[in-house]
């Protein structure tokens, strides 16, 4: 392995945790949300989030693309504050956290779902409100839900392509990972290297979902 | 001693669920056949489940009023519920589940009076039925609840090893004077424990 495809192999695997990190919150939120509560607009917002899953992923790139550009309010914002996306590491990021959020959050509902109900009721016979319910009754008894969730989430990260090529390109050192890596290789003819990229990523891959199954075969143990 | 009022309405299913008595009690022992909504009144008092129409009030505090709009949430209720299943929190040790809703200084007392001393680094999966009622006992009883539901404490035990909960609340009748619904389908446990008792029947509304 040369230094080229280990800083491809790093930096994938950087941006990946990077965006499961920070997936994780709204995802929980959201996951929340959907298997607790009753709210008008819920159906929406289930087809709202789940739209990245369906969508193909060059088609989230190019709305992506068009929101932090400089057309969008939104990137004339970030471009009034000086906050450069496109083609940075930071696009990487975003488009890692669009693609698996939806995965994310359907196994963080899942997870919730199985916690029996009336473990919260009782805690609130005992006096504690919502917040303190979901910290220390809700979230640990649905953890197995949540790391399987972050789990799928990061592997879904490493292998992100569509997406990933429409807002943060393929730029040597900067913001090229493993899928676009790939790609961009065989393009230029140096298949071998993208060989040894593939087999990382099998590698990657494996440990994912490893992880993934051990975590949901002890779901019925808590 | 506390006075009790229930007068409410809870619509399950096919039945509807009427239970009205209001007096002075110590042990209000609910007797029923299942499916008489024994457990539906534990929860409505509880603050789990809204009853469709009526009023229940313990002592001067009304917990629920359709009429008055009062619907008080359970957190806020101060009432110590016990299910038959114990329901611990599987996700803390015993220690945990006791402080869960106060770390209140009855937790030495408590120990002692429901033998818990050994148990309390215990992960609750490990306990025998009879251990989860006294640990789910204690929790609810740390928060100085108005009153103490105990729904079929003795269901989930063997008959011949029925000893091993009883005494337990017949002890925290003497030396706490909190006030207990007591919920079986046994008469005979009635017989040892409540000073009044409250039948439920069934009611087919359809």
């Amino acid at each position: 392995m040369n230094s080229e495809t280990w800083a491809i192999a790093r930096f994938t695997v950087l941006m990946a945790s990077l965006a499961t990190v920070l997936v994780l919150p709204p995802a929980v939120a959201i996951g929340w949300l959907l298997a607790r509560k009753q709210f008008p607009g819920k159906a929406l917002l289930e087809t709202i989030v789940s739209l990245p899953l369906v969508l193909p992923p060059v088609a989230s790139g190019l709305v992506l693309l068009w929101l932090f550009g400089r057309r969008s309010p939104v990137g004339q914002a970030l471009d009034a504050a000086g906050i450069e996306i496109i083609f940075t590491w930071k696009a990487v990021v975003i488009a890692m956290m669009v693609i698996s959020f939806p995965l994310v959050v359907r196994s963080v509902r899942a997870g919730i779902e199985l916690v029996d109900r009336r473990y919260e009721e009782i805690a609130a016979t005992l006096g504690a409100g919502p917040f303190r319910i979901l910290r220390t009754i809700t979230l640990p008894l649905a953890s197995r839900g949540i790391a399987a969730g972050a789990v799928l989430g990061f592997s879904r990260a490493l292998g992100e392509f569509g997406a990933t090529i429409m807002i943060a390109g393929a730029i040597p050192g900067r913001t090229r990972t493993l899928a676009v890596g790939i790609y961009t290789l065989v393009e230029t003819g140096r298949e071998e290297t993208a060989w040894i990229l593939v087999l990382i990523s099998a590698v990657l891959a494996f440990g994912a979902i490893y992880v993934s199954n051990r975590l949901l075969d002890q779901k019925g143990q808590a | 001693m506390i006075s009790l009022s229930i007068d409410i309405t809870v619509k399950q299913g096919h039945f509807t669920l009427s239970a009205r008595d209001s007096a002075p009690v110590e042990v209000l022992g609910l007797f029923g056949p299942s499916g008489s909504g024994k457990t539906s009144l534990l929860e409505a008092i509880a603050g789990i489940r809204t009853p469709d129409r009526g009023e229940i009030r313990v002592g001067e505090r009304t917990l629920f009023s359709s009429a008055a709009r009062v619907n008080l949430p359970a957190r806020d209720r101060r009432i110590g519920y016990v299910p038959q299943d114990a329901l611990l929190f599987p996700n803390l040790d015993v220690r945990g589940n006791i402080t869960y809703g106060a770390k209140s200084s009855e937790f030495d007392s408590l120990v002692a009076i429901l033998d818990l001393g050994a148990l309390l680094d215990r992960r609750v999966t490990m306990l025998s039925g009879g251990e989860k009622q006294r640990v789910a006992i204690a929790r609810a009883l740390m928060t100085r609840p108005s009153i103490l539901l105990l729904d079929e404490p003795l269901a989930g035990i063997d008959r011949g090893r029925r000893d091993v909960i009883l005494p337990y609340i017949l002890k925290i009748r003497r030396e706490l004077h909190v006030p207990l619904i007591y919920v079986t389908h046994d008469e005979s446990e009635l017989r040892s424990i409540a000073d009044r008792v409250l039948r439920l029947g069934l009611q087919d509304h359809e």
